[in-house]
């Protein structure tokens, strides 16, 4: 059931007529009779084939949060057996006197705050970057270009001996600072830079005696806002979806975001199954507004994937 | 210095500061850590003093099994996940580009929504659908027969590749799906012309036409994999059994640093996991330059996107 076979392309497929299609390139190809498995019909089950396995995680993870402890552990969690949806959600708001939501709360601090700036401070570089010509400037975009491919987990262990070194350890800003730099946002944004600024505009600015950074603020920012928009998506996702990094640096379960927190009432389940209604009720929320912000900003994150996909 | 120098300095510097302090510095430290050993004085009372080893904790990591074993792990997953996360991906992505496709925008958010889940939920998610005590689907399973322990020793690598591919199948696809659309339509249309049909038009038209994406979805795909970490700890905090503490590199360097407290170790193994992540992307794109005939893919411009 969670793996569609994908031989269900090549599968036998009842003859579909052939109705006419967008482009013209494939309704040359339909009429061939080689084409004739590539149907309508065919193509269509085997997506929404992929799309059950994609899906069915989270309408179990919906269902399985509508159920008390007993409900769950009898496994039927696709029926409603056990619906104790508002007791779980007030067990969520009382536990550990109500840590959930403050984990949640530090959550929307590390990715808002972080997101914010990061997006500001990669769209400067990477508007500088397109915009401007300087001695070195190729070079100083590979050292960018270098930094994408390092694992940030092999990074996380020096970070924290640092940070240990400088009492940053277990802090707020131990989490914050190192996610406010991120290499592919700086790619992105002189992408977006140049696709979205047109240099006339900045030139019709200047004659009419505006400072450089006065340009950028007030010219080049507003015409890269949806790349700003984009930048900020992706390091939002990045941050609220950090795992490695907290896990390091934070031992204060009181500074902990919402992934690290669910990992040790995950710890706790084992011995005490009235864990598992939290754990699973409390990922439904956290997955919540990343779901939320991927339906409604669609349009970019796809031109961010689009912008990635073509180096 | 002129006043658009001045403004490209100031623009640049927030980054480039943290880029040193985060990225720069934590390398060299790494390194310089890796050098250096703490030993303990006598019988442990006189409290340990670092002393310059050379190359020894490389040597302690090479020379430990279950840090090579590590990398056979990362060896066994990338056999098994890549050609399945590539094949798929692309499958999907060109079934979307064919233009038999209905709801091309329900299904492209559909199978990207796993991506918008936290990796850390997603392997709670999946543990819970993997334990027989939680899961509807184990239950399925074996009342159609079908036995299979994903908690188990030899069920962990498949396990853990599960998850990995229901996160990053679909935004693999989304990214093979824009550069399928960002090809130049007349050049389909010519092959079509030309008698090819859609089978053909896929693989000797627009794979060709998409080849970057492809490298770089792989280089990417792989540099991931080395940072395998996640996924195999909830497996071990789940069962304790299926994966051991130190299943990839990166659970070998978190646990030399925080359970053993052998720093130098640690960083040892991060350096060489970083350096073999480093090899990797230069054989890659080496190999694809080398490699790379005809056009490359026009670049896709952020506004032309639907």
């Amino acid at each position: 059931m969670a793996l569609p076979p994908r031989t269900a392309v090549t599968g036998p497929a009842a003859p579909a007529p052939v109705r006419p299609s967008r482009t013209p390139a494939v309704r040359t190809a339909a009429r061939r009779p080689r084409g004739r498995w590539l149907s309508p019909a065919a193509v269509n089950a085997a997506l929404a084939l992929a799309v059950l396995y994609t899906l069915f995680p989270l309408v179990w993870l919906v269902t399985a949060a509508t159920k008390d402890a007993g409900g769950l552990l009898a496994g039927d969690a696709l029926s409603f057996e056990g619906f104790d949806l508002a007791g779980n959600l007030s067990r969520l708001a009382t536990e550990g006197g109500g840590i959930y939501f403050r984990w949640y709360a530090n959550s929307l601090l590390y990715a808002g705050a972080g997101a914010a700036l990061c997006a500001l401070i990669c769209v400067a570089a990477g508007y500088a970057f397109d915009k401007y010509r300087f001695p070195g400037k190729e070079k100083l975009f590979g050292a960018v270009l270098l930094g994408v491919l390092v694992p940030t987990t092999a990074l996380a262990l020096p970070l924290y001996l640092l940070a240990s070194r400088t009492g940053m350890v277990n802090t707020y800003w131990s989490v914050l600072v190192p996610v406010l730099v991120n290499p592919f946002g700086v790619y992105l944004a002189r992408v977006f830079s140049a696709g979205y600024i047109p240099d006339e505009a900045l030139e019709a600015a200047r004659i009419d005696g505006a400072g450089e950074l006065r340009v950028f603020w007030s010219i080049g920012l507003r015409m890269v806002a949806p790349g700003l928009v984009t930048v900020f998506l992706f390091q939002f996702t990045a941050i609220w979806n950090n795992f490695f990094l907290p896990l390091v640096m934070l031992s204060d379960q009181r500074l902990f975001p919402v992934s690290l927190g669910l990992y040790a009432w995950h710890g706790n389940a084992h011995g005490e199954p009235s864990f598992y209604p939290l754990v699973v009720t409390g990922s439904l929320l956290a997955v919540i507004p990343l779901i939320i912000a991927f339906v409604t900003l669609q349009r970019h994150w796809k031109a961010g994937l689009a912008a990635g996909s073509v180096q | 210095m002129s006043a658009k120098a001045r403004a490209a300095a100031v623009l640049l510097t927030p980054f480039f500061a943290l880029f040193t302090v985060v990225m720069v510095i934590p390398i060299g430290y790494a390194v310089r850590l890796s050098l250096f050993t703490e030993q303990q004085s006598g019988l442990g009372f006189g409290g340990t003093h670092t002393v310059f080893s050379g190359l020894g904790n490389y040597a302690a990591a090479l020379g430990d099994h279950a840090f090579r074993d590590g990398f056979l792990v990362l060896l066994g997953y990338c056999a098994l996940y890549l050609p399945l996360l590539l094949a798929g991906a692309l499958t999907l992505a060109l079934l979307l580009d064919s233009a038999l496709a209905r709801a091309r925008r329900f299904f492209q958010l559909a199978l990207f929504l796993p991506h918008a889940v936290p990796g850390i939920i997603a392997a709670l998610i999946w543990v819970y659908l993997y334990t027989p005590q939680l899961s509807p689907v184990v239950a399925a399973m074996e009342s159609g027969g079908l036995g299979f322990d994903f908690l188990s020793p030899s069920g962990a690598l498949p396990s853990v590749v599960n998850i990995a591919l229901w996160e990053w199948l679909g935004y693999n696809m989304v990214i093979f799906y824009a550069a399928l659309q960002a090809i130049d339509r007349s050049v389909i249309e010519a092959a079509t012309v030309d008698g090819a049909g859609a089978w053909r038009v896929a693989t000797a038209v627009k794979l060709p036409l998409i080849r970057s994406s492809l490298v770089m979805v792989a280089l990417f795909t792989v540099i991931g994999s080395l940072q395998l970490f996640t996924e195999p700890l909830i497996l071990n905090q789940g069962s304790g059994s299926a994966v051991t503490s130190s299943w990839t590199p990166n659970m070998y360097a978190y646990t030399a640093a925080f359970a053993r407290n052998d720093y130098g170790l640690a960083a040892a193994s991060s350096v060489l996991l970083a350096l073999a992540a480093a090899l990797l992307s230069f054989c890659v794109t080496r190999l694809s330059a080398r490699s790379a005939r005809g056009p490359r893919p026009p670049l896709a411009h952020p506004k032309g996107r639907p």
